[in-house]
């Protein structure tokens, strides 16, 4: 059995060889099963796409009419989701433009089996608050400059210290690590810090003040939300606010399931690959949210549009359009003038081999019954053309 | 303490607020504190709202005192004997206007018979909360909401017999209905406004039954023995207006006639109607592209190569002729002066309009369709007493829409008709259906308003029974006649040879950006060639230097602007617009170069 299915392994995609293997009756005599994936191999063959069909065309619109639905639904589900998650056709605009920023980033954060299981919501809530960022800012309630001495004066919150457990010395640590030529002085209920340099102005400690604030005291920058909850039987931990990087490094972590759904950063972190996969989920969470149906098959070919380059380009004016290589198709999409003025300046050819260019010209498209055309030797009179 | 606001300023608090806007009403009343005053105590703001500003939502209420209405008997026989006005029941704090405000403290009463001690104020009527196109619809009270709001929108669609003089009137672009009639279920609203000195329908016998499909939609059927005998039959007036325009220089537009000679010259019979005078007679059959009023104006440019020339033919023919589309006859003709001086010409065409397949009619409940068939007489269904239907509604209009009060007033309109009476249909105080029925049943007519029918085409019985009643139904301003459109070849634009755009210009119905993916996305590659081939152009470019060539025909020969004679020339297919953005392309100083290559 194993041999007559192995003929069919250059000419059948591996899982559906595997979905044979496990699925053949056991005991199926040699000529049943050769029948069998005969009758397979033809089915294969009629489902796969014919050439020059218009995939992506299909794609758009199947994406592009349960979409015109969508901007109606889009208000009813806002601010119904436990955080506050940017969904209908907003979201989807903000993955296909690949944005770099999102309206509202956020993390689902997966524990290790072991710092999840056969705890309770306030064990997991300690844990969210140590990767929750706290800047100086939080804990603090005055910032003063001494014009006199030129020292800045941070007044902390004593309470506030408390309930994230930490103490001016840690303060002070942190304070140093991330600001360089100062003197800090710990005063018990004040710190204060004071400039190693002699030319430092008014302006330098005042720029140096505001800085100050911003400096991460505690837990992992760019949270600034945290969220424990209890997912099926295990706990999670949401986040508004992402930091893949340096949340995958956490002990307690699992780096497996964890996630964000900036899309750009996963690109950044795990690579192309995972950022095609995270655009797939992203579109389908939207879509199936809002109880509409599309084929999960034109989503993965609008991610891989996206993805082919090697980098995270969105469908966009700057991304994936400005990648096309006929200068009427990049005109014909945005900003025309600038297209056809940069394409004069470098004296670009177009070739004409796309769609759009064909109808501006009135020429059969090369889709479909375009497509083929007829190869006959032609005579050549007299002179060679 | 309660915060005092007067026009939401703060002007002070008060220990009893109840008390104290209650104080105020008091002397409102009492015509101390003006009428247009307003107090509202907000109890859960703890605060009182004083308002004099003006662009508040008022309305009238009757004042209530332990549960009587101070209006009373009496005051109403002084109101039907002119002795007091509305104003006087004002000033005597009989009846007072709330605004909206105010309504929050008030309890309202709907019908007298509903009052108890607690309740301030009457309603004067429940019709009051409805505007004057709602009260218009019967038995609305039955009917949901939205479809009230729809049956009072599409009464002002109706057309009717608008004005009595219209016969001298120069109006314009507008449509009266030949045979209106007054309705025999009315409401009190009709009487109020003279409805029955224009009214805007008529009534006919409706059936709700299906024929053949044809109804299906929305759509209605009627009964060609109907409109012959005037059903829904109306005239439009259309507007053709000719003024002699006075030109710098001293020129002026000339009606009459125009000369062999003129410029844009039409065809002699396009001019027969025309008198002496260059307007066309009254009563004159027109048709598309007839002169009504012949006009000529002073040429455009003067320039000095005219000036000179023997021939006075530089004017151009500018006349007023009846566009595609367009027929009818000449009713009316006025010749005038406007208010600058000039000649004015004004010609009122008439057109009789019988309804056709695609005219839209109504029922006063938003029940709106498009007429689907016309049958004749002799094919409609008829009942056991001989009665042929109308018109056909479809029952599947019914269910969804929920318009009750539809049906009710087929019964009332049976029982008005039958006994000879108009109907009391008025939203919250009609005839009671009951009664109707039982006096239905009394003209020897079953209770519920089914029949027995007959087939009108085998004449067999059918197994249903169909409810008949009569209706008002309404004929709307959309008509067929007005919209109308379809195109093979004609009329494109200068620019880019493309079909023009709109029925006025007998353009073409555009195959647009989506549509053309359509096409892509079955992969009919020729077939959306084809479809855009409208502005197809075969153009000479040059080999060499691939720009557009130049043709001549009446040598034989093709050369290019460029290289000259010595160069190939080759024909290529391209649409015209491609062809123009080539040309925009060159103005803007950018050679768009066409490399030819051989296709096979």
């Amino acid at each position: 059995m194993a041999d007559l299915i192995s003929e069919y392994e250059d000419k059948l995609p591996p899982r559906i060889i595997d979905e044979i293997k496990e699925n053949m009756p056991k005991g199926a005599s040699d000529t049943k099963i050769k029948k069998i994936l005969e009758a397979i191999y033809k089915e294969y063959m009629t489902a796969r796409v014919h050439p020059g069909e218009s995939v992506g065309l299909i794609s758009a619109e199947s994406i592009g009419e349960p979409g015109t639905q969508m901007t109606l639904n889009t208000f009813h589900f806002a601010g119904v989701a436990e955080m506050n998650v940017t969904l209908g056709l907003p979201r989807i605009i903000e993955i296909l433009d690949g944005r770099k920023e999102l309206a509202n980033s956020m993390m689902e954060i997966y524990l290790k089996k072991h710092y999840s299981s056969g705890k309770n919501i306030e064990d997991l809530k300690q844990l969210a608050m140590q990767i929750k960022e706290t800047t100086l800012k939080d804990i603090s309630t005055e910032f003063t400059i001494n014009i006199a001495d030129l020292t800045i004066e941070i007044k902390l919150d004593k309470d506030k210290m408390k309930v994230i457990e930490v103490t001016t010395g840690k303060v002070v640590d942190a304070i140093s690590k991330q600001l360089k030529g100062y003197n800090i002085r710990d005063n018990k209920e004040t710190i204060i810090l004071k400039a190693r340099s002699k030319e430092d102005t008014f302006n330098d400690a005042y720029k140096t003040k505001e800085k100050v604030k911003e400096i991460t005291i505690k837990g992992i920058k760019g949270i600034m939300q945290v969220l424990p909850v209890k997912r099926e039987d295990e706990f999670i931990i949401i986040t508004s606010g992402t930091n893949l990087a340096d949340i995958l490094q956490l002990e307690e972590v699992d780096a497996y399931r964890t996630t964000t759904n900036n899309v750009f950063e996963i690109e950044q972190v795990l690579g192309i690959e995972a950022a095609r996969q995270a655009i797939i989920n992203e579109i389908f969470k939207v879509i199936e949210s809002q109880g509409l149906n599309v084929d999960l098959r034109h989503i993965m070919l609008v991610a891989d549009t996206m993805c082919i380059s090697g980098t995270l380009k969105g469908i966009t004016r700057y991304g994936v359009v400005s990648e096309k290589s006929s200068v009427l198709a990049r005109a014909s999409f945005e900003t025309p003038i600038k297209h056809i003025i940069n394409a004069a300046l470098v004296g670009e050819t177009d070739n004409l081999n796309s769609v759009v260019e064909n109808v501006m010209i009135n020429q059969p498209v090369p889709i479909g019954t375009g497509l083929p055309t007829l190869s006959v030797k032609q005579q050549t009179k007299g002179k060679e053309k | 303490m309660a915060e005092v606001y007067l026009n939401s300023k703060f002007v002070g608090a008060i220990d009893n607020p109840i008390e104290f806007s209650q104080k105020i009403r008091e002397e409102r009343r009492k015509g101390i504190v003006a009428e247009t005053v307003n107090v509202y105590y907000n109890d859960k703001m703890n605060e009182v709202q004083i308002e004099s500003s003006k662009g508040r939502a008022r309305r009238p209420l009757i004042i209530v005192k332990d549960g009587v209405p101070l209006l009373t008997e009496k005051h109403m026989k002084q109101l039907e004997k002119n002795e007091i006005s509305w104003s006087d029941l004002i000033k005597q704090g009989i009846i007072e206007y709330l605004d909206s405000a105010e309504e929050e403290n008030a309890l309202v009463a709907f019908f007298e018979n509903e009052l108890t001690s607690d309740h301030t104020h009457l309603e004067i009527t429940p019709l009051a909360m409805l505007g004057h196109c709602s009260s218009l619809v019967p038995y609305g009270n039955f009917n949901q909401s939205t479809r009230l709001n729809a049956g009072a929108k599409n009464q002002k669609q109706a057309l009717g017999f608008y004005a009595s003089n219209f016969s001298v009137r120069m109006d314009m672009d507008v449509n009266l209905l030949q045979y209106a009639q007054k309705p025999i279920v009315n409401t009190i609203m009709h009487d109020i406004s003279n409805y029955d000195k224009h009214p805007a329908g008529q009534n006919i016998v409706v059936a709700i039954m299906s024929y053949k499909g044809y109804n299906m939609e929305d759509a209605i059927i009627l009964n060609n023995g109907s409109i012959e005998r005037g059903f829904g039959r109306s005239t439009y007036f259309r507007p053709a207006i000719a003024e002699e325009l006075r030109y710098a220089g001293g020129l002026i537009d000339q009606v009459g006639i125009p000369d062999k000679d003129v410029k844009g010259y039409k065809t002699e019979k396009d001019y027969r109607f025309l008198e002496d005078d260059g307007i066309i007679y009254p009563e004159a059959k027109v048709k598309e592209g007839d002169v009504v009023i012949g006009k000529t104006s002073p040429p455009r440019f003067l320039s000095s190569m005219e000036e000179y020339s023997l021939a006075s033919s530089t004017r151009r023919e500018s006349s007023i002729n009846l566009k595609h589309g367009e027929e009818g006859v000449v009713d009316f003709v006025l010749l005038t002066e406007n208010e600058e001086g000039n000649k004015l010409i004004q010609v009122r065409l008439r057109d009789e309009r019988v309804p056709e397949t695609g005219d839209k009619f109504t029922s006063r409940h938003g029940q709106k369709g498009i007429v689907g068939l016309i049958v004749p007489q002799s094919d409609m269904p008829f009942s056991s007493k001989g009665i042929v239907p109308d018109l056909i509604f479809s029952p599947h209009g019914i269910p969804s829409r929920m318009t009750i009060a539809h049906l009710i007033e087929m019964v009332a309109g049976k029982v008005g008709a039958l006994a000879g009476r108009y109907v009391n249909g008025t939203t919250f105080d009609a005839e009671p259906e009951e009664r109707l029925r039982k006096e239905l049943l009394s003209l020897g007519f079953e209770e519920s308003g089914m029949e027995v029918f007959y087939n009108g085409q085998t004449g067999e019985q059918y197994t249903a029974k169909i409810f008949v009643g009569n209706m008002y139904y309404l004929k709307l301003k959309h008509m067929v006649a007005n919209k109308i459109h379809s195109r093979a070849r004609g009329p494109i634009q200068l620019l880019t040879r493309q079909p023009t755009e709109g029925r006025a210009k007998e353009g073409g119905l555009r195959l647009g950006e989506m549509e053309k993916d359509t096409f892509v996305a079955h992969g009919a590659s020729l077939l959306l060639k084809e479809r855009f081939d409208s502005d197809r152009t075969i153009v000479p470019v040059c080999e060499s230097c691939g720009i557009i060539a130049i043709k001549d025909n009446y040598k034989n020969r093709s050369y290019c602007p460029v290289c000259g004679e010595n160069t190939e020339v080759n024909d290529i297919e391209i649409s015209y617009a491609f062809k123009l953005m080539l040309d925009e392309f060159k103005s803007l100083g950018i050679y768009p170069k066409l490399q030819l290559e051989s296709k096979y």
